[in-house]
Order: C-alpha cells, then sequence, then structure tokens
C-alpha cells in the first residue's frame, strides 16, 4: 500500500502542529467558537451531542496491522474504547475531549494517517470497493487512482471553499460495491478495446434530493482523469448554488442545468487546463501503482478448509456466508462481520481491532479493508489459514455468519450521537437483528439489504437499500418511513416509498410483515427480496405492510 | 396571537469535555439538568441566554430547550433532550454512567 513520502509527512505534521496552537487559542479564549469551528472542522472534530467525534479518514477503505492497532491505542487510551466504522469507509471517536485531541492527531501522523478533509466543504475521503486488489471480477485495482486523486484533492488550493462537499467514489469492478452511483463523483474503471478508461458519473447523491449519478464521460482514457475532474469540480465551483446550501450539491447542478450542459463545459475547461498537466500526474499514477502491487502470493494445499468445511457445520455456515470469491486460487476474501446480533453497526473494540490487526499481520499479508457496509474485510487470506481465522474471530464475538443477510445493517449513528439526526437508528437495527435472529429466518430469507438512516442526509444509504428505514421526528415523536426496492449496486435505484411512517414500536413488525409477504411471494428460494420486489413491484408488499392497519379500520 | 411562553432551560456543551451542560440560577454550568435554572418569563429568558452565550470561553452552542415541570425539578419536552440529558441508548455511556458512577 501507499506510504508517505517526505512531503507527505512534512505536510500532516505542519497541519498538526497549526491545530495545537489553534486548538490552544480556542482554550485559553484567543478564539471565538464561531472562528475555531472551520478550523477544526478541516480537521475532522465535529461537536456531537454527548461529545466532540473526531472523523479519521481510512484512505479508501485499506489500512495495515500497524494502523488498525494505533486506532485501538487511541479508542483505549483517549476514548471509550472502541471506534465506530462509517458508510464512507472511516472511523470515528465518539469521546475524545478536545484538550487531547492534538495528541491524537499526531499518534495518527506516527501510522500515516490524519482526519484531514474528513469534514467542511472539500473534497472528502475518496471512497473504493472494499474488495480492491482481491476480486475475482476486478478489472484493475481501483486503489491506485483513489491514491492520485486523494493527493491531488489534499490541500488543493482551488477546492478548499467548495460551495458544499464533494465525495467521489472509485470501482475497478464491473459489479460495482462501492456505490459509485451516488457519489458526486463516481468513477467505473473498464476495458474497451484491450485499453483501460474510466466511465464517469456525476451527480449522484442520496440526502434531502436523492439522485443516481449519470453518466458524462463513457469511456475517459487514463491519462485524463486527473484533468478532467478538475474540470467537473472547477465547472461546479463557480456554478454551483451558494444561496442555498439545500441546492449546492454538485447534483443539483446537473439537475437544473442538464447533463449536456456540464458536459460541454467540463470538455471546454478540460481543453485549456489539460495541457498543464504535461504527464506528472501519470509519472505520479505510475509510481503509485508499483505501490499497490501484490502480496507474494503463498502456493499451500486447500486441505484445512476442505476438511473444517465438511466437519465443522458451524464454519461451513460462516464460511458461506462471509467468504467471497479471491482471483488468486487458493485464496478467499474474508468479510469479518461488525454486525453481531443485538450489537451496534460498525462498532469494534480495541481488543478486537488488536484481534483484527494481528489476524491481518500473520494470516492476510498485512492488509484490512474498512466496507461502506461497516465490515472489516481481510482480502487475502489463503484458505489454509482460514479455520484459524475463524476460530480468532468467533472467540473475540467477531464470528458472525451474516454478510449481505438482514442483520447485517448499515445503520448511521442517529441521534444516539449525531447533532443531526432526527431519530434514532442503531436501537431499529438491533432489534432487527435480535428480532430475525430469533426467528431463525435470516438464512432463509437470503440476501436482504436493509440500510437506515437517522436523518434525511442518509449516511445510512436508506434510499438504496432493499428495505430503507428513515427515522424522522413527527411532532416530537420518532417516526419511521419505509422505502422498498432500492439497489446500491451497478444499476443502482431509489427505494420506493411506502406510504405512511411508523412509530419507534412498530417498525420491527412492519418489517416483519414485508418478509413474510416476501417469503410468501416468491417463486422459489433462489429469487431474492430484491429479484421478488423487481418483479412484483409496490403494491403487495405495501398492502401486507399496512393489512394491520386496513384491517383494524374494517373492524372499528 | 403570540404563542403562550413555555419553560426553558439554557443548555449548551461544555468547551473541553463537549458533554452536555446546563446553566443555573448562580451563573455557572452544571452537569444535571435539575441544576438548571428554569425561565418562565420570554423577556428573562431572552436576556439569561445572552449572559450565558458570552460565556463563549466555557462552553459551545449555548441555547434554551424546552421544558415540563417533573418529579425531580424540569423535564425535557422532545426526546431529542431527553437523549443530551441521559447518553446514547445503544451504549451505558456520558450521562447515565458519569451519574452511576457517582453514585
Amino acid at each position: 500500500m501507499y506510504t508517505y513520502s517526505e512531503f507527505d509527512s512534512a505536510f500532516v505534521a505542519e497541519r498538526n502542529r497549526q491545530f495545537r496552537a489553534q486548538v490552544e487559542r480556542r482554550i485559553d479564549g484567543s478564539l471565538t467558537e464561531d472562528e475555531f469551528k472551520p478550523l477544526r472542522l478541516m480537521n475532522g472534530l465535529y461537536l456531537q451531542l454527548h461529545a466532540y467525534m473526531l472523523r479519521v479518514a481510512i484512505p479508501y477503505g485499506t489500512l495495515n496491522s500497524r494502523q488498525m492497532r494505533q486506532l485501538a491505542m487511541i479508542a483505549e487510551r483517549w476514548d471509550k474504547g472502541y471506534g465506530h466504522f462509517t458508510t464512507r469507509q472511516n472511523i470515528q471517536f465518539n469521546w475524545p475531549n478536545l484538550a487531547n485531541v492534538p495528541d491524537i492527531l499526531e499518534a495518527l501522523a506516527k501510522v500515516e494517517m490524519h482526519s484531514i478533509q474528513t469534514s467542511g466543504n472539500t473534497i472528502r475521503n475518496v471512497t473504493a470497493d472494499h474488495f480492491a486488489g482481491a476480486a475475482a471480477d476486478e478489472v484493475a485495482d481501483p486503489r491506485p487512482v483513489a491514491e492520485l486523486i486523494r493527493q491531488w484533492s489534499t490541500d488543493h488550493p482551488e477546492f478548499q471553499f467548495l460551495p458544499r462537499k464533494f465525495k467521489v467514489g472509485v470501482t475497478g469492478s464491473p459489479n460495482d460495491r462501492a456505490v459509485t452511483a451516488s457519489h458526486d463523483i463516481g468513477l467505473r474503471i473498464i476495458e474497451r478495446n484491450g485499453e483501460i478508461g474510466y466511465r464517469v458519473l456525476v451527480g449522484g447523491g442520496l440526502g434531502r434530493t436523492p439522485m443516481i449519478g449519470k453518466v458524462l464521460a463513457d469511456f475517459l482514457p487514463e491519462a485524463d482523469l486527473l484533468p478532467y475532474i478538475e474540470a467537473v469540480v472547477s465547472v461546479w465551483n463557480l456554478l454551483g448554488r451558494r444561496d442555498n446550501k439545500f441546492k449546492s450539491r454538485i447534483k443539483i447542478t446537473v439537475h437544473e442545468h442538464g447533463i449536456d450542459e456540464i458536459r460541454t463545459r467540463v470538455e471546454k475547461h478540460f481543453a485549456i487546463i489539460k495541457p498543464s498537466f504535461a504527464g506528472i500526474d501519470q509519472q505520479m499514477l505510475a509510481a503509485i501503482r508499483a505501490d499497490f502491487a501484490a502480496p507474494a502470493f503463498l502456493t499451500a494445499s486447500e486441505t484445512p478448509y476442505t476438511h473444517a468445511r465438511q466437519h465443522d457445520p458451524v464454519f461451513r455456515s460462516w464460511a458461506d456466508t462471509n467468504l467471497s470469491e479471491h482471483r488468486v486460487p487458493g485464496y478467499a476474501i474474508v468479510s469479518i462481520s461488525l454486525k453481531a446480533h443485538g450489537k451496534t453497526p460498525g462498532d469494534a473494540s480495541a481488543h478486537q481491532m488488536r484481534l483484527m490487526a494481528e489476524l491481518a499481520e500473520r494470516y492476510g499479508h498485512d492488509e484490512l479493508r474498512i466496507s461502506h457496509e461497516q465490515n472489516v474485510i481481510l482480502p487475502h487470506v489463503h484458505k489454509s489459514f482460514v479455520p484459524s481465522v475463524f476460530a480468532a474471530l468467533r472467540a473475540a464475538g467477531l464470528g458472525t455468519a451474516n454478510i449481505g443477510l438482514i442483520s447485517d445493517i448499515i445503520a448511521c449513528p442517529g441521534m444516539d450521537y449525531c447533532a443531526l439526526a432526527t431519530a434514532r437508528s442503531i436501537p431499529i437495527a438491533q432489534q432487527i437483528a435480535t428480532r430475525f435472529d430469533e426467528l431463525k429466518l435470516e438464512y432463509e430469507i437470503g440476501e436482504m439489504k436493509i440500510k437506515i438512516s437517522g436523518c434525511i442526509n442518509a449516511c445510512g444509504h436508506h434510499h438504496v437499500g432493499h428495505i430503507g428505514i428513515l427515522g424522522l421526528d413527527r411532532a416530537g415523536v420518532e417516526n419511521y418511513q419505509i422505502t422498498l426496492g432500492g439497489d446500491h449496486r451497478t444499476d443502482a435505484r431509489l427505494g420506493d416509498r411506502t406510504g405512511p411512517g411508523f412509530a419507534a414500536d412498530e417498525i420491527v413488525p412492519a418489517i416483519e410483515r414485508i418478509v413474510y409477504a416476501y417469503l410468501d411471494l416468491r417463486t422459489a428460494p433462489s429469487e431474492t427480496f430484491l429479484a421478488a420486489y423487481q418483479r412484483l413491484g409496490l403494491a403487495p408488499f405495501k398492502a401486507a405492510l399496512y393489512k394491520t392497519e386496513a384491517q383494524a379500520y374494517a373492524a372499528e | 396571537m403570540s404563542r403562550e411562553f413555555t419553560p426553558k432551560v439554557i443548555t449548551a456543551n461544555a468547551l473541553i469535555e463537549g458533554d452536555v451542560v446546563y446553566f443555573t440560577a448562580h451563573d455557572t454550568w452544571s452537569r444535571a439538568l435539575q441544576d438548571a435554572d428554569v425561565l418562565t418569563d420570554e423577556a428573562d429568558a431572552a436576556l439569561r441566554l445572552l449572559i450565558a452565550e458570552a460565556r463563549n470561553d466555557e462552553v459551545v452552542g449555548a441555547y434554551l430547550a424546552e421544558m415540563k415541570p417533573g418529579a425531580d425539578g424540569p423535564d425535557p419536552v422532545h426526546f431529542r433532550e431527553e437523549f443530551r440529558r441521559t447518553g446514547p441508548s445503544n451504549l451505558f455511556h456520558g450521562k447515565q454512567a458519569d451519574i452511576a458512577s457517582r453514585a
């Protein structure tokens, strides 16, 4: 993976020195909150409901064991012994004390991490496929270009005061696992006639006004990428609405001006700036690529794996759900579920972080990934090691066999932590997971993506959940709206709103009604919920969802 | 016709710790809602908020939060304020844990 150059280290150290002085000036009263707030946000420090929250970037979700151990150390020394992995592949610490944040940032810098541009109206942490470099279906590893974009966008002088935040997601696989269609810019690495290039999507986004990204360039040659996306951000920087926060994202700019008008402007600006790039970006990309060279894969017998599969049904069940196909024979991608039934989605204790670091170091070529689905991935594990990995995970409460199932829920922090939230998310996720575990229906239901957001900003991606749940404040009471049929993959689709929302104590039975309707309606167990929904549409699910109420009215 | 003024307390987050604090009748900040000065007069509340906001080197984001009379001092009207005075519901952290550790 990428390692810091002298320039990177010096830049981060200087920013940390500046922020330490800014914190000191805030504490001694030289800076007011109005003056300090933009400075702390530039360094990922929020003030939430109960405490400060520090959001640390995990670039494109990739980290090594040393970095994971340092996150564990920070969690224990300066927080409450755990961290929360987010839908943007970052980690958040929920309880830091302002006076300690400069020390935390210094500890992060020691392992080449920081919080720069994890907040504010800047280009945020670039996200990527969490199976990058490992997936069997991959055209090219998306991380080198994600790293190039990270370097280009970090402290980019033109893009420090954008109309609003700007998010870039990259996939290197035709099966999009990075939700690129919901990003301001979504990049899909594709191959055409033996040449690698990019399909560029623009104007995707969830939130208040959800939009699926539109194709701005169908096939962009590799050498054009950086000047092209610079042109996109430049065009939006001038055109984007600064008069209305709710209309400032590029999705609205694209919507208001039309994709063709945006394309014309981008191409015009691209023609102007392209000569100034002069190939240096491609030299940098080549150097970065070398940093992401594949590990020295092992050749070994798979017998321990096949033996465990044959003789240990618990292992087999976990392997069936939590392993994905690796591009190298004999290897597997291990998804570690941070969704133990009844626990908080995305939370990991310091002890668990250390264990995952150890497993990565010992069995996984020292690589870890964070998925936008709030799980941790060991991307390169030889199958002979998988039984040992599972045994260690299980002992640490990390052996839940539920990847892609109904309890593998995305949930934003919601009103348990977030100052913007209008309702809680986490307890709803906990209750749904616990309920379906009790019913022992998870495996029968099969693939199911429930995504929960505690406000319209949609950090929990509810619009693209097979079942999406949005928590709102309805006249001072938590109320949950349901959407159905959303899809986060390549042909992304926004879910359909079912109708009136449900109170907190009605939402789990409501989800049950939808699930039972699906089990009744599907043609065969192989027909997933999403496939059944696509075949049947909203009507039968809506009827089942509101059945109880309709019957109650009828009885009156 | 203007709406009747409902009781309020001044609340904010502490500058260093970031936790929830309430403004008392003695112009100090308390971690406990029952210590808060309950304001029942609109003009008084506006003035008290100005005084609290001036304490910019102690707290962040002072505002008036609506309350109703409870068994042990004011009770929040809105569930958001209930979470602020208690802590998160998924983990026993924040105020609920602080109160338990003091008891």
